[in-house]
């Protein structure tokens, strides 16, 4: 489990390399240059230095004592994502990213961004090595999301609207893709999460590692053991890959995805792609995919911008069909309930995103036991999300 | 030999490039397609490009894009695509090339997909997000029925990728002109012409220029190094610009003529 993707950027049926031929050269460039950077000590060891001295890592792993007696059953411990420079875990891949950019001679970045803290992590990076930098945002987002799009701003880089098909990540994602085609003699793409073609879904889930290989540690070093359960919420996935894959061969240790399910599964209104998609290829690679009987994507929808996605990492639909992980959903107002909960049982806003994550502990905890260990990726902080909330909640009234 | 080889074994001893259009099934609607296929015909189409609309096409740009999103707005599926060219077929006589991006046949079934679209009378298939590294299962399927599989080559093919695509492409090989998506552009790049002499090194297959041949002189300046040219978002715009002039199908016709005039090989 650990040696996939093989050679084809194949996680058994799923991955691969599914793009225009213009980009196929672009992709094995990157491939090589990954592989060289990867057995290159003196990258890790600047990733390394960028990680602690920058980003802040290693992120606390601390247990939510009153999260945990409020809902009685097993320990939880929470993964502080949250506190990492920008406020969430896309920081990890976007400076991973860059370094490789670096050493490929490009001199310009672009990316995509749905609630808009891949674009700020994109930003930051591109900014802090002098690069120029172009974010693709669908307008709906741009909407719902207009303090990051501040921030964007404020870092220098270029946030371009999207304004074909739905208007969210997933047009976001083709006009980058687009962008790139025309632009790729000296543009590097830093695709956010586990998705695209070979190799990115393998080189964001390396360069997000870092929290699973913490986590590791940090829990070993509290505990004396191995943790019964991780929990993530799953959009793309790349947070919850980054905390599962350290731990893929460890039997005893069980995954748990939390997908959004929107309004609902059955109201067809949900971003849920594995719980309740079919196969198919979108954005470079084959997984599972929310579509229509003819084979046509269909939006998806979420409370929260980043899980608003109608793809999945390839990884992630690979553990579903081996069994490794277990996939479930909560809706957009369980989750609101999750941030609640976290917020006035810990002190900690979580975002939307991670929200979905806090929500299925009260579905899961009661089947726990007290001496079981349960760690949650907090993948990233709620400030972006208050007014969001505050404007749903006051609708509401 | 299949319908495709003919066309350009015939094409070559006449001295005169292949002139391939564009247009998206359905697009305003199926009714109207079957007017444009055979005005193509008439205005000296040698093959035509039939394309399979999708939500997500990341190859094309806002020409293409719109034209796809308007043939889906008007309900068309691949199905109800393969039973309209299964009507249409005796009207004209040209090779048909279904073109359309992965995720639509894959959820169609391969196997399934090959056997209708030969019937349906189609010759060839191209697949702009399908490389050869992930098209085995559709070649195979493809070959079965005698489809030609026709893969593209761009800007930035190296020679171990050209010689990778020759081996599986059938019919032609078709040459991205430019590093970019589908749409019409002012001026073609200067590339192309040692492009495709870098490619003829690998390959006796004919090799035809698409993305970006916009006018007639594109046309005349390509003629001289290709064997055939793909007119797709010039002509999919001029259409957009008169959708609901029931004279639309004439005007195209007449808008290809100029091309079509232009597609005589050079030297």
């Amino acid at each position: 489990m650990m040696n996939l993707p093989d050679h084809r950027g194949h996680f058994n049926e799923f991955g691969g390399k599914f793009v225009p031929e213009t980009l196929m050269p672009a992709l094995e460039e990157l491939e090589r240059e990954y592989d060289l950077a990867r057995q290159d000590p003196s990258f890790s060891e600047e990733l390394g230095t960028y990680l602690r001295e920058y980003v802040g890592r290693p992120t606390p792993l601390g247990l939510a004592q009153r999260l945990t007696e409020h809902l009685g059953g097993a320990r939880i411990y929470l993964k502080r994502e949250d506190l990492n420079h920008t406020g969430a875990h896309k920081i990890n891949n976007t400076l991973g990213q860059i370094l490789l950019a670096r050493r490929m001679g490009k001199k310009r970045v672009i990316a995509e961004t749905g609630a808009g803290q891949h674009g700020v992590a994109t930003a930051t990076a591109a900014a802090l090595f002098g690069f120029e930098c172009e974010i693709f945002m669908g307008e709906e987002d741009i909407e719902r999301q207009a303090l990051n799009v501040f921030r964007m701003n404020l870092l220098g880089a270029k946030v371009t609207p999207v304004l074909s098909g739905t208007r969210t990540l997933k047009d976001a994602t083709n006009e980058a893709i687009r962008n790139w085609v025309t632009h790729v003699k000296d543009t590097h793409y830093i695709i956010g999460s586990v998705v695209g073609p070979h190799p990115y879904p393998m080189m964001v889930r390396d360069f997000q590692s870092v929290i699973g290989r913490e986590t590791r540690e940090q829990i070993l070093e509290k505990e004396g053991k191995l943790p019964d359960y991780l929990v993530a919420c799953v959009g793309g996935g790349s947070n919850a890959i980054g905390l599962f894959h350290p731990f893929a061969d460890e039997a005893s240790v069980r995954f748990i995805g939390v997908e959004a399910a929107g309004l609902g599964i059955e109201t067809g209104k949900h971003a849920a792609t594995i719980s309740a998609g079919e196969r198919g290829v979108l954005h470079g690679s084959m997984s599972f995919l929310l579509q229509d009987q003819d084979g046509q994507v269909t939006p998806a929808h979420s409370i929260s911008a980043g899980l608003d996605y109608p793809g999945v990492g390839p990884e992630h639909a690979y553990y579903h069909v081996s069994g490794r992980a277990t996939y479930v959903s909560v809706t957009d107002d369980e989750a609101l309930e999750g941030l609640k909960l976290l917020s006035e049982t810990e002190g900690i806003i979580p975002a939307l995103e991670s929200a979905h994550a806090i929500a299925y502990l009260k579905k899961m905890i009661p089947g726990t036991g007290k001496e079981q260990i349960v760690v949650l990726n907090l993948s990233g902080r709620g400030d972006k999300d208050v007014n969001h909330v505050a404007r749903i909640l006051e609708k509401r009234k | 030999m299949s319908r495709i080889d003919e066309v350009f074994k015939k094409l070559k001893a006449e001295g005169r490039v292949a002139l391939m259009p564009f247009i998206t099934a359905g697009d305003p609607s199926l009714d109207v397609t079957g007017k444009i296929i055979r005005e193509m015909e008439r205005a000296g189409a040698d093959i035509i490009e039939l394309g399979i609309p999708f939500s997500d096409p990341l190859a094309d740009g806002p020409t293409i894009q719109r034209s796809s999103q308007r043939a889906l707005a008007g309900g068309v599926s691949l199905s109800k695509i393969l039973l309209f060219l299964k009507e249409q077929r005796s009207h004209i006589s040209m090779p048909v090339v279904l073109m359309g991006y992965y995720n639509p046949i894959f959820r169609y079934g391969l196997e399934r997909f090959a056997r209708d679209a030969k019937d349906a009378g189609a010759d060839g298939l191209i697949v702009p997000d399908l490389p050869p590294e992930e098209a085995e299962d559709l070649i195979r399927e493809a070959r079965r029925v005698d489809l030609d599989t026709v893969f593209l080559l761009a800007p930035t093919s190296t020679r171990e990728r050209i010689e990778r695509v020759a081996s599986v492409s059938r019919g032609f090989l078709y040459y991205v002109s430019l590093t970019g998506v589908t749409g019409a552009r002012s001026r073609l790049s200067d590339d192309i012409g040692p492009s495709i002499a870098k490619i003829r090194e690998v390959t006796s297959q004919p090799v035809c220029v698409g993305f970006g041949i916009s006018k007639p002189e594109h046309v005349r300046a390509v003629s001289g190094f290709a064997d055939g040219v793909i007119v797709g978002s010039a002509l999919v715009g001029f259409m957009e610009e008169r959708l609901n002039d029931p004279g639309c199908p004439a005007q195209a016709g007449d808008f290809l003529l100029e091309f079509r005039k232009a597609a005589k090989r050079q030297g």
